[in-house]
């Protein structure tokens, strides 16, 4: 089956919208419909006649076709030792809009801790020791597009989180200037805003167990 | 750079487990040492060894791997356990998927409260008969092959084994008709292997004390 891949989810970031990052990355459109789930879970996203779920799976096959997946097994595994930890950030952000009110402070201050303290550090000293534009293999990959992602995510809860990471300053605004990923940030765009209260009580009512 | 893989993590399952897994699977000997106490932890930090700080770490041609899914990733492909193509690899990222979301509830047990180790012993058994077991069985009923992707023994084989086990650790009659037959996976499950006993009192109190978390874990 060629065409457009499908993505099915709730209508908002959650889960699905890394994968939205990364497809749009490599220009591909999407639109969403209904299918069969094998984990009674979604995102689902139909690509290639496969029905796929589990995030990280589709995002590893989008990467893989679409040549954002390093050039060897070992830039592989960087991009997804990157891409994992990343991901344990974005978790935090993820969960965020469903910790009940009197955590969100605490929960904020955690966030903020472990952007600035375990997971930034990293990437500023990657970038820095290379002194390339991508963090692997001095070419745009997945990583990139996690990084990017996650970067403005943090952002929107802790808007001077980038203060004392020049890299990754710059790293921002080169991803940002990118074609696909200009077009992706652009209104109209499949990018989800933030998570609202309508978000939260619309993934509540589905999942309510 | 050769020599053998080696394991920096506690003495017993947790995350590091499903790479000692892979690792028996594949055949692939490996060295393992156990953090027991705090001042190593702050030692391997403090050597840059831990790149989000974080252990499982895996010493591997040349690498200090961090990240389990990308350790994981990494030995899958270097030892043939990862499909033929992007199609099978797909497949195999899916199902692997699907059985670490219920080893997850697993993996957080021992660090439960009394009350939670009741009811989540109970999520676990749910999970696993209704939502996980039934997909696999239906993958292979559908293929009737004797493994789960493209004929050929994969990382989604070993995996699911290794969760079909420890759900059956919590009740006994969950298990599948499943292969036991392959060696290398027999091997494993003999006395003597690497394999990790049933976290108890002791692993508890070490994780704690190496990682500093004194507090219950949250079931999700």
């Amino acid at each position: 089956m060629s065409g457009k891949p499908r993505l099915t989810y709730c209508n908002g970031r959650g889960r699905m919208e890394p994968i939205r990052w990364l497809l749009a990355a490599c220009s591909r459109l999407v639109f969403s419909t209904d299918g069969v789930l094998m984990f009674q879970q979604v995102p689902l996203v139909e690509i290639d006649g496969m029905k796929m779920v589990q995030t990280r799976a589709i995002l590893s096959y989008i990467a893989g076709k679409y040549n954002l997946y390093g050039k060897d097994l070992k830039e592989r595994a960087l991009i997804d030792m990157y891409v994992e930890g990343i991901t344990d950030l974005m978790q935090m952000i993820l969960m965020f809009p469903f910790s009940p009110p009197e955590a969100k402070e605490k929960n904020l201050d955690s966030i903020k801790e472990r952007a600035t303290n375990r997971y930034f550090p990293v990437f500023e000293k990657v970038l820095k020791q290379h002194g390339q534009d991508f963090l692997v293999g001095n070419k745009f990959s997945w990583a990139d597009v996690q990084l990017i992602e996650a970067i403005l995510a943090v952002e929107e809860k802790i808007p001077a989180v980038l203060s004392g990471f020049p890299q990754l300053q710059a790293f921002k605004i080169r991803m940002s200037n990118m074609p696909t990923i200009k077009k992706f940030l652009q209104p109209g765009s499949p990018r989800k805003p933030p998570p609202d209260e309508n978000y939260r009580e619309t993934v509540l009512k589905i999942f309510r167990k | 750079m050769a020599g053998k893989p080696k394991l920096y993590y506690f003495d017993g399952r947790g995350k590091m487990e499903s790479i000692r897994w892979l690792l028996a699977a594949a055949g692939v000997e490996f060295e393992e040492e156990f953090l027991e106490t705090r001042e190593q932890y702050e030692k391997l930090l403090q050597g840059g060894s831990l790149l989000f700080q974080q252990v499982p770490m895996v010493e591997i041609d040349g690498m200090k791997m961090v990240q389990t899914r990308a350790i994981l990733s990494y030995i899958a492909a270097k030892y043939n356990l990862y499909g033929k193509d992007l199609k099978e690899r797909a497949l195999i990222d899916m199902y692997v998927g699907g059985t670490d979301d219920l080893m997850g509830f697993i993996l957080i047990f021992p660090f439960l409260s009394a009350e939670d180790k009741e009811k989540q012993h109970a999520v676990i058994v749910q999970k696993a008969t209704s939502r996980y077991f039934p997909a696999y069985e239906k993958v292979l009923k559908d293929h009737g092959q004797d493994f789960l992707v493209g004929n050929s023994f994969s990382w989604a084989d070993i995996h699911l084994l290794e969760a079909i086990l420890m759900v059956e650790e919590k009740k006994s009659d969950v298990l599948l008709g499943f292969p036991h037959s392959i060696p290398t996976i027999k091997k494993f499950l003999e006395p003597g292997s690497q394999r990790k006993p049933v976290p108890d009192d002791k692993y508890v109190e070490t994780v704690r004390r190496v990682l500093h978390m004194y507090h219950d874990k949250k079931a999700n």
